[in-house]
């Protein structure tokens, strides 16, 4: 019966429970979609690479490198001499690297030389190799290969010539137009910065910067792309290289023997602890945005308890005619309590509701705007001890408005002050 | 003083008895109420004359066993009120004592039919089995069918108050107390409504207490109470 009431009365002020049921809706699906968000963040960023045992680069912090080499962020301060790189190349406990060349750009997207390593021995997400959704992986000096997310977002086809430019800004002033490369290949999505990327072989970056010398063409000297074919394409630098090694348990003996190597000063890392690193940095601002949004439900239960307290003054007549049929002053407490359970689970059905069909919704955009992949169950371990929490949160504020109840029940007895 | 003192000498089982009934609220000097006897058999119908402000309403939030006495005791039928806990009085209340405000007794947002029997739930009892005396009661009351599952503030306050009647009667409660639930009314509703009220409570074999300032409703009564004369602070104790 208390249930009939407490439906009743709810529904009898159907208006401001709307109200009430939908702050709370934004509050409830604000905090579980950012709670789903990252966790799923954190998963895809992870797995941004797997497999690898060290990323070598010239002598920096180890966030840097990461950042460079993986996540296409910021700059190398130096690159590795080609005489190094197969140097270490051959030391015996490496089983294959990759080396990268970064410094150019496609309209904003990073240019990265590489080698054919890169499409065989490149993991993330577990265990995933590079799949090629369209043609092949390059062969000739001016192919390229293009991240997904370049090709959907740029509109390229196989087989369309597009021009680098020099320098890694949206839009660059010196671009190498004389020697055009031909799109061979694009790769499957992958959810990570490879479908920024732009890739291209080693001798490419070489033959594009063959004329060019601090950062500018040389004047009066002219090479074209036939011309340079014909010249020596063996890279000077690289910017950096992934290891795999043959045996995991050998990975901080070469790790030593990489950072104390005497002929140039490198620096080489652990992909996992680099990472986790990382993602602790991020993790501030994720946390902060968590604590923001408990801030937003927080407010919303206020609304809610303000609302109830509100109704107070128009029920003192309700309750008085409860107490004068034998309604206990409790009786009255939990009938509001029943209220504040009745308006909260509303709400945290259609949060969900509204959460999974925002997902439903949002995941492409996601995926092809931000190569952040998501998945669309929202209910996990986590969500649920949320969901606890909004409840627990609410039946404690609920707990005002009830013992107000409670209060009114017993003081006032059978009379009403109007 | 001795009001509804029965007619013979014989022991009589008293539906409500008041003994030295002394209460005051917390932190006020001087008795807020003080009745030293009162008692009232079954099917009696006693009429409480009193201004508001008179200790009116805390007289009928003790006979309901809302609150209780400071000093002295109150029975209904043998139970002493004063004893018992709170929930014990709660539900005594919802068993034994049928309550009529002066206006406004109906809850807004349940059905006419809902509202007679409210009190079923709190009473311990089964809403189904009472379905067919609360009709039956809103009949006698002259509410037709069709009233019966619309929503409380559909009904004139006339309509109300008469639901309210069968809300009140519908355990056949030992005792229905009635504060003023005549104001709302005018003349003429006011007869038909006395009337109608006293006839369902002879007819349930329930004992009335009626309190209003309206001496014009007196002589629907066979007994009297003038409030004023256990005015706050008049009797020493």
């Amino acid at each position: 019966m208390l249930i009939k009431l407490a439906r009743l009365s709810l529904w009898n002020r159907r208006g401001t429970v709307l109200m009430t049921v939908l702050s709370l809706v934004i509050s409830i699906s604000l905090l579980l979609g950012i709670d789903h968000l990252r966790h799923e963040a954190k998963n895809s960023f992870t797995s941004t690479v797997s497999g690898t045992d060290l990323i070598v680069g010239a002598r920096s912090g180890q966030l840097n490198l990461l950042l460079y080499s993986i996540f296409r962020i910021g700059n190398a301060t130096a690159n590795i001499s080609w005489e190094t790189y197969q140097r270490i190349q051959r030391h015996p406990q490496i089983a294959w690297t990759i080396p990268i060349s970064l410094g150019d750009s496609h309209r904003g997207y990073r240019v990265v030389g590489t080698n054919q390593d890169y499409f065989e021995f490149y993991r993330y997400a577990g265990q995933q190799q590079l799949q090629l959704a369209q043609g092949v992986i390059f062969d000739d000096v001016y192919d390229t290969v293009l991240g997904s997310e370049v090709a959907t977002r740029l509109g390229y086809q196989l087989g369309q010539e597009i021009v680098l430019a020099h320098g890694i800004g949206q839009v660059s002033f010196s671009e190498h137009k004389d020697k055009p490369f031909t799109v061979v290949g694009i790769l499957a999505p992958t959810g990570t910065p490879v479908d920024q990327s732009v890739h291209v072989s080693l001798e490419g970056i070489e033959a594009i910067h063959i004329d060019w010398q601090q950062g500018a063409p040389m004047p009066g000297r002219r090479v074209s792309a036939e011309q340079a074919l014909e010249m020596d394409l063996t890279p000077k630098a690289i910017t950096a290289f992934l290891v795999g090694l043959n045996s995991r348990a050998a990975t901080f003996l070469v790790q030593r023997q990489i950072n104390e190597f005497r002929g140039e000063p490198l620096t080489a890392i652990l992909p996992g602890v680099a990472l986790a690193e990382l993602w602790q940095m991020l993790s501030m601002v994720e946390r902060l945005l968590l604590v923001i949004t408990v801030l937003v439900l927080l407010a919303g239960l206020v609304g809610m308890t303000t609302t109830l307290l509100a109704s107070m003054k128009e029920r003192q007549r309700e309750i008085a005619i409860l107490r004068a049929v034998g309604a206990h002053p409790g009786t009255l407490f939990w009938l509001v309590q029943l209220e504040v359970l009745l308006i909260t689970l509303a709400s945290l059905v259609l949060a969900m509701a509204v959460l999974m069909v925002g997902l439903w919704f949002g995941q492409d955009l996601l995926a092809s705007r931000y190569g952040l992949f998501i998945g669309l169950n929202p209910i996990r371990d986590s969500s649920l001890q949320l969901m606890g929490l909004v409840l627990g949160l609410a039946l404690l504020l609920g707990c005002i408005p009830s013992w107000l109840a409670y209060r009114r029940a017993l003081t006032d007895g059978l009379s009403v002050r109007l | 003083m001795k009001v509804g003192q029965p007619v013979t000498d014989k022991p009589k089982k008293y539906v409500i008895e008041l003994k030295n009934l002394r209460f005051r609220w917390p932190g006020k000097q001087g008795w807020q109420l003080a009745l030293d006897n009162l008692q009232l058999e079954a099917g009696q119908h006693l009429f409480i004359r009193g201004a508001s402000g008179s200790g009116k309403t805390t007289l009928l939030n003790l006979l309901s066993g809302i609150t209780t006495p400071n000093e002295g005791g109150l029975w209904l039928q043998q139970t002493p009120m004063h004893k018992l806990s709170a929930a014990k009085r709660d539900t005594l209340r919802a068993q034994q004592i049928g309550v009529v405000f002066q206006q406004l007794n109906l809850i807004p947002y349940l059905s006419v039919l809902d509202n007679v029997l409210l009190v079923a739930g709190f009473a311990n009892q089964s809403a189904g089995e009472l379905t067919e005396r609360a009709i039956m009661l809103l009949q006698h009351l002259g509410l037709n069918d069709e009233l019966h599952h619309q929503k409380a503030t559909e009904l004139s306050v006339g309509q109300q108050q008469r639901v309210a009647i069968a809300r009140a009667l519908l355990l056949r409660p030992a005792l229905l107390i009635a504060d003023e639930p005549t104001s709302a009314l005018d003349a003429d509703n006011r007869d038909a409504f006395m009337r109608l009220m006293l006839a369902e409570a002879t007819e349930s074999g329930t004992t009335v207490i009626f309190v209003s300032h309206d001496q014009a409703l007196q002589s629907f009564f066979n007994w009297h109470l003038p409030m004023d004369q256990l005015e706050q602070g008049v009797q020493p104790c």
